[in-house]
Formats: structure tokens, sequence, C-alpha cells
């Protein structure tokens, strides 16, 4: 595969640069190219108008590149300062890089208002803050130009506000910053000039005063598409799903669910908010019967779970009407080593439809998959191809298929467009939305806020376990959920 | 549909047949060397191995025989390795299920022939079952590392077989350790004496009818794993513990499960051993079989048509190494074992070697068959 093709990009010193793109358009294989992991077939990087040879990590570093990963490169036991010193200890003693660091650490603070304490384990820090150590990191190695990719994933507005304050002020001080992403409002709210790639080449390099979010769009899918997802009034009808209560603890005893009630009637979207790792995953357990509550009632399309005389596991919640889209695909969703087929039957291996007395019947099982993937246009349409060969997309897709094919009444969706692009979010969005309009009770869990906002007819903000508050979807401003998606409380 | 995913996006046949034969051609070139190096030479070795295992029919029959024991520990290894358990305890477990054989054989030979067969079958099944039984289910409920508690259970076993055959199970009268020999009718009939009821001629050897039955067991291990809803489940459990838990398919359960079923395959090697060829109960009968079954496992990536055929070739390198020790003086019985630990490393421990040598070359096949279809779709 040609992951990049013919590819020029010039950045200017002291800006912030934006690449943008869909999964697959070549951004991070660019990136690896810059930070030295992979090299170019042909090509070249200058900077500062030397032509720099980059063929490993050292030697961007060197060179004066720094890049903060979207999964943070941190030794969580370690304390702030150990991991900034790690790799640049500077002799075989610590006891001088100790103290250098320190000092630097401490100028690169007061500069860029990167406050951290460097004495705490990276481990027992918010996500934002170890961000921070990322880019302390960079910082202290150096860097002059500073490579961000995806940096607000897992960030709350709040913090991904903090760090664009750091980011601009990195900039006053004449620090070069790329950002790849492929959220646009951020590529609004802080470049000044944006590439946008697609299928490995650039397809536009504009500056950002001269563009809208829908221009953006248009260049990275390369057709027209609706930012907005239509969708009429809800007509809710009876309540489907019932949590009263529900606490539940996780494996090392952390309290993870603290009193948690929800509703969800047919035919609406509770939307669930919040910053990935305050119960949302949990709570999805616990609704789907993989995760025992400690206390609390929950009622599913009239069957009582959890508690009274019958046995609640996965299979038999799935039985009693309801379907679970899960939040990690790959984890979850599918076994990436079993075939296309073979992961569309996954929970529903024991139906009279597949199984003899005693023979699961294979071409039964490819013949489903092979309508399934026709009905929602599963690309390839191959049911016996390994499932790992399958784009994020399309395994959503199989997933997707698998779970409403059965004309489920409740529907739990799990961060249902984590990683797909545009066109794949808009199908599957709109999947939804038609779900509901078919009167199905829909609980949707997401860390994209903006997802919620345009899906859910409901938001409830989870925080630390407990719902922090419950907004309808015509009230909710990004402000109001955002303050309670950090605890700040409403009321 | 495939066995696992360790394809790492080559084709199935380099992995599953290329890479093996490899590896197998690379075990022998570096026993040739030593051969070499001790004076012989490798070619004159090469064919007196494979005479010695495939030259006559007594050859024949050596090497099918080793290649019982080799399936039935292979078979109850892989089903193990399908649920992501590495079940080292073959040894044990197939030890113990010759006991549950042997008891069979010793206390309810008042059974008929036809009946005492699937009774000692159950026994040796039932015994080596419940040995494996234990570290499954310290390992589904307590989190005990298998591969430690089997390879404990290997020793335990050894000694349990000692006392009871030094203290309870011996013959009067008699010096060895080892029980009296099983009466007539509760013996498995060999090869020869098969044969010779079909009206063929064939000579005296070891093999005997736990060699249909190891056939049989390939058959039954295939459509269980690839063929019933309870396969799916223990290879889901295997592949992937966090997506059979959101399928509503127990880890715990089938732990036990696929354990149960291993350690049950593995006591067939004691029926093979205890009253296919022995025919009274002793020490130490097992030999390293369920230690060479993990490799032939490995060889066979985990499919009983790949076991059947890893079995063939260890059975082959039993056979064929033991003559290759007869004709050649310099060549002792122990290089034998060298030859047959170097083709254990090479296609066990040492998979995938040459995989980097030739994944560029795949590489680009695949991409030039990926091309010409995408030209034929475009006409």
């Amino acid at each position: 595969m040609q992951a990049n093709r013919d590819v020029s990009v010039e950045v200017v010193k002291g800006s912030i640069h934006g690449i943008i793109g869909e999964n697959g358009a070549g951004k991070s294989t660019l990136m690896s190219i810059l930070y030295g992991f992979y090299r170019a077939d042909s090509g070249s990087v200058e900077i500062d108008g030397r032509t720099a040879a980059i063929h490993s990590p050292g030697d961007a570093i060197a060179a004066g590149i720094g890049m903060v990963h979207q999964h943070f490169m941190l030794v969580e036991p370690l304390t702030v300062l150990e991991n900034v010193l790690l790799g640049a200890e500077g002799g075989p003693l610590l006891r001088d890089g100790v103290r250098q660091a320190r000092d630097d650490l401490d100028r690169l603070e007061r500069d860029y208002g990167l406050e951290v304490d460097v004495d705490a384990a990276v481990g027992g820090l918010p996500v934002g803050i170890q961000q921070r150590v990322e880019i302390l990191k960079a910082l202290y190695r150096g860097a002059e130009t500073l490579i961000l990719d995806e940096p607000t994933g897992v960030l709350t507005p709040q913090e991904a506000t903090d760090l664009f304050r750091i980011l601009a002020a990195l900039k006053k001080q004449g620090r070069t910053i790329i950002l790849i992403t492929h959220k646009l409002r951020e590529i609004m709210a802080i470049t000044e000039q944006v590439t946008v790639m697609r299928r490995g080449s650039v397809v536009a390099d504009v500056r950002t005063a001269d563009t809208s979010r829908e221009h953006l769009a248009e260049l990275m899918v390369g057709r027209k598409v609706l930012l907005r997802v239509d969708k009429g009034a809800a007509q809710p009808g009876e309540v489907l799903l019932e949590a009263r209560n529900l606490e539940a603890v996780d494996d090392t005893g952390v309290r993870r669910l603290k009193d948690v009630s929800l509703t969800v009637r047919r035919g609406e979207i509770l939307g669930i908010a919040g910053v990935a790792g305050n119960g949302q995953s949990e709570l999805l357990e616990v609704l789907c019967g993989i995760r025992k509550p400690a206390s609390g009632e929950l009622e599913v399309n009239g069957h009582v779970l959890w508690s009274g005389q019958e046995r609640t596991d996965a299979r038999r919640v799935r039985r009693i009407g309801l379907a679970h889209i899960p939040e990690d695909r790959q984890r979850m969703g599918l076994v990436t080593a079993f075939t296309a087929g073979e992961s569309s039957i996954l929970g529903y291996q024991g139906d009279a439809a597949f199984n003899g007395p005693i023979l699961l019947h294979r071409r039964r099982v490819v013949s489903a998959c092979q309508r399934q993937m026709h009905e929602y246009d599963v690309r390839p349409p191959d049911p016996l191809l390994l499932s790992s060969g399958f784009s994020g997309g399309n395994q959503q897709k199989i997933i997707v298929a698998r779970e409403l094919d059965r004309d489920p009444e409740v529907l739990l969706i799990g961060q249902p467009t984590r990683g797909l692009d545009i066109g794949a979010i808009e199908s599957i969005h709109r999947r939804i939305i038609e779900l509901r309009d078919r009167g199905k009770a829909i609980l949707l869990v997401s860390v994209e806020l903006d997802e919620i906002l345009s899906l859910s007819d409901r938001i409830a903000v989870m925080f630390d376990g407990a719902v922090a508050g419950e907004v309808a979807a015509e009230d909710a401003t990004e402000q109001l959920l955002g303050g309670l998606m950090a605890g700040l409380g409403n009321n | 549909m495939a066995t696992a995913d360790a394809g790492f996006g080559l084709p199935r046949w380099a992995v599953n047949g290329l890479l093996p034969l490899v590896n197998l051609v690379a075990a022998f070139a570096v026993s040739g060397i030593v051969i070499l190096i001790l004076g012989e030479s490798p070619v004159e070795a090469v064919v007196a191995l494979v005479r010695g295992a495939f030259g006559f029919r007594e050859a024949w029959g050596y090497t099918l025989y080793y290649a019982t024991n080799f399936i039935f520990t292979a078979l109850a290894f892989s089903i193990a390795a399908h649920c992501g358990l590495f079940n080292i305890g073959g040894e044990g477990q197939g030890y113990i299920g010759g006991l549950g054989v042997g008891l069979a054989c010793l206390y309810l030979d008042v059974l008929p022939f036809f009946l005492l067969v699937p009774v000692a079958i159950v026994g040796g099944a039932l015994f080596g079952a419940a040995w494996a039984w234990v570290p499954a289910y310290l390992q589904a409920r307590r989190g005990s590392h298998v591969v430690i508690t089997t390879i404990m259970f290997n020793f335990i076993a050894a000694t349990v077989m000692v006392y009871l055959l030094v203290n309870v199970l011996i013959e009067p009268g008699q010096m060895s350790p080892q029980s009296r020999d099983f009466a007539e009718h509760a013996r498995l009939p060999a090869m020869h004496d098969m044969m010779g009821w079909l009206g063929i001629d064939f000579p005296r050897t070891p093999l005997n009818a736990a060699f249909i039955w190891a056939l049989a067991c390939a058959g039954l291990v295939w459509v269980y794993v690839w063929h019933t809803r309870w396969g799916y489940e223990l290879r889901t459990v295997g592949a992937n513990p966090d997506a059979a838990v959101y399928a509503g398919i127990s880890p715990a359960r089938n732990i036990v499960r696929a354990m149960v079923i291993s350690g049950a395959l593995a006591g067939m090697m004691g029926l093979n051993e205890v009253m296919g060829v022995n025919q009274r109960l002793l020490l130490n009968f097992t030999a390293g079989y369920g230690f060479v079954g993990i490799a032939v496992s490995l060889m066979g990536r985990n499919h009983p048509v790949g076991i059947l055929v890893a079995s063939l070739l260890f059975g082959a390198l039993y056979q064929g190494g033991a003559e290759l020790a007869f004709e050649m003086p310099r060549v002792s019985r122990e290089l034998v074992v060298v030859i047959q630990g170097l083709v254990i490393m090479f296609v066990g421990a040492l998979e995938f070697l040459f995989l980097p040598a030739f994944r560029p070359w795949l590489q680009k096949r695949r991409q030039a068959a990926s091309a010409a279809a995408a030209a034929a779709e475009q006409e």
C-alpha cells in the first residue's frame, strides 16, 4: 500500500498548523516519517532550510522535533520528574540530571503555564495533566516543533481549552506546532494554516481564515457531507429500560457506579455524556448482563434483571430483546482472529437458526452473514475474510448488523463512531435515528460531545460514577455539559 | 474458516506449509553438520532414517505405533490451546489415564471384550480428565496458572504411579513394580491380528486398534472445535476472553471444559500403551510422549490434519532414528535424540525464524495478485 503519495507540506516557523483527514488518509504515516518511525521511500525533510536526515526518533529529537502521541508514552508508577528524565538522564549518576531537570521544568512551567507537581506519580494524575507531562517531556528535550496526534480525544472540553491555551503560549514563544486531528472545530479554533489529506495525498493546503467547517469536511471526504443530523422530534412511549439506584464495584473493589437511576422510553435516545472512565463502561456492563450490580434494581423490556430466581447473564439479556453495540469493537465486539461469519454470530452462537442438535451449521452462518453484509453495505462482502481484515468502519457495520438483525427493543450503544471516518459516521448516525423512529429505546454512550448533542433527546452526564445531571437536548449547551462533565455541578 | 490469526497477513499455505517445511529442512541441515563432524555421511544417514521408518512393513508398524501416541497427546494439547491454555501436563494426564485403563482391565475383566473396550476407554478418559480437572478448576476459579500446576501434576502423577505399583497393584510374589498381565480378552487387538482376520499378512508390531481410535479422535476433535457451538465458545474464550464475556460465554466454564477434554484425550495415550502394547500396568510407559505431543501439535498448527501429518513425522523420527543408531555405529541413540530435539526446536520454538526472509517475496506475490484482480475487475 502506498500510504503517502507525493506529499508536500510547508509549516511556517512559529505557527500552529493543522493536518486533517479521515482515518487512513495518511496523516499518521506522514508524522511517523517526520518522527523517524518510518522511512520515506523518496522525498526529503528540511528544517530551517537544511535537509535533515531523520532515521530514528533519536534523530528527530536531535533535530528539535517532539511528539505527543495519542496514547501517552508514560511510565505510570514513576513520578513526573522521572518520566521527563527518562532517556535523558545525563550521566551514570542521577543526581546531577535530577537537579538540572528540576530547574528546567520549573522554568518551562513558568514560561508556558504548564503547572504540574513534578514529584507526583504519573499514574495518579488526570489525563489532561498526563498530557502536559508529555508536552514537558518534549520541551525538556529541546523540541522546537511539537507534533500532537489527536490530543483532545481523551480530554474534557475544559481540559481541551487549557491545552489550547498552552499551545497558544508555546506559539508566542516561537515554537512551531503541528496538530493532527479529525475534529473540524479544533482546526477552526486554533490553527492558522490547515493541510487536508485524503487517500495518502494532500488535497488542499489553505489558510484557516479562508475556509469553513463545511468546506473542510467536503475536502476530507471528497463529496458534500451533512454535518448536522436531520431528525424530527422524539415521540417517547412507555418505559423499556429502568434503572433505580444502581451501585457497582469493579474487580479491585472500587465503587464505579453510585446511585445511578435512569429511564429510557420507547422511541427516544438517552445520551450518556462524560469523560471516559467515569462509570459509563460499568453502566453498560450492568445493563447488558455482564457485571452484577452491588445493589439497585433494573428492569428491561418488562423483565427484572439481577434479582429474583432467574440467573442474569449476557445471553439471557439478549434473549429478552436487548442488543448491545460495545464501546470497544476490537476488544469486545468481535474476535479479530475469527472470520467475519464467525464474528457475526458472537452472542448468538446458540441460536436455533444455526444449530442442529450437535452441529453448528456453518453454511447457514455464512449465508446469514452474507445477507447482513448486503443489508448493511459491509465491504468487502466476504464472510470468510478474517474480521481483522476489515476497516474499523466495516467492523462496526458487522457488529451493528449482528445486533440489529434480531430486531431488539432496547439498544445499548457505546462509542458508535469511535475512530470512524465521516462517511461511516454519517451512515451510523442515520441508522440510530431511524431505529429511534421505529420505536426502539436507545441508550447511547459517547465521549464525543458533538455526537451526544446531535443524536440525543435527553442527555445524562456521568461524573465519578454518578449521574451529575440530566438535561433535555434542547436545553443542553456545551458549557453546561462541560461543567457537569468536570464535576462542577449545575445546581 | 481460519484456525488462528498467526498469519501476519501472509497466505495460509505459507504459514501452515512452507514455514514448517523450511524449518524441518533447517533442522535436518544442522543435524547433517553434526553427523558430518562425527565422520558419517549425512546423505546415508537420511537414507537409513527414511528406510528405517518406511522401508519395510514392520517399520511402518512401529512408525504408526509411535504416531498413535503423538496423535492423542497432540490433540490433547491442541484443544486446550484453542481455549488459550498451555496444557503442559499431557504426560501426567496420559499416565493417570493409563491407570484408569489398567484398573478397568484388571478389575472389570468379568466383562466381555466388546463391553470392556468401551469401559476401558471411558475409564482412561475419566482418569485423564480428572487429573486435568484440578489444574483447570484452579485456573478458572482461582487464577493459578495452568502451566505451573500441570507441570506439578506431572510429578505428582509419577509418584502416585510409583506408589501404586510398588505397594498396591504389584503382582504378588514379583520383584518388579508392575501389575499382573491382563486377561486375554482385556487387550486391544494388535494390527497383525486384525490384518490376519482380513487375510492380510502383517508382521508383529506394537501397532494396535488404538491407532484407529486415534484417527477417529482426530475427526471428533475437528468436528467439536469447528462445527459445534461448544467449540465456537471454546475458541472465542481462547481468542478473546472479553468478547466471550460480552457474548455471554463463561470463560471459567470453557477453561474447565477444554482442560477436561484435553486430559481425556491425553488419557487415550495410556489406552495405546497399557491396553494395546504392554497389556499390564507398569512404570514410565508414557516415556515423554506427552511432552513431544506439544511439539507435534505446534508443528501441526493445532489442527487435526496438521497433527496427523506431524505425528507421522515424529513417529518416523522415533522409529527411523532407532534404525539409524543401529545401522551407523557412530550415530548413537543419543544423537538421534539430538536430531529430534533440533526438529522440535526449529518447528516449535523457532517457528518464525525464517519468516523475515520470505515476507517480502510473499507480499510481492500478494500485491501482484491483487493488482491482477483489480485489473480484471476494471475490464
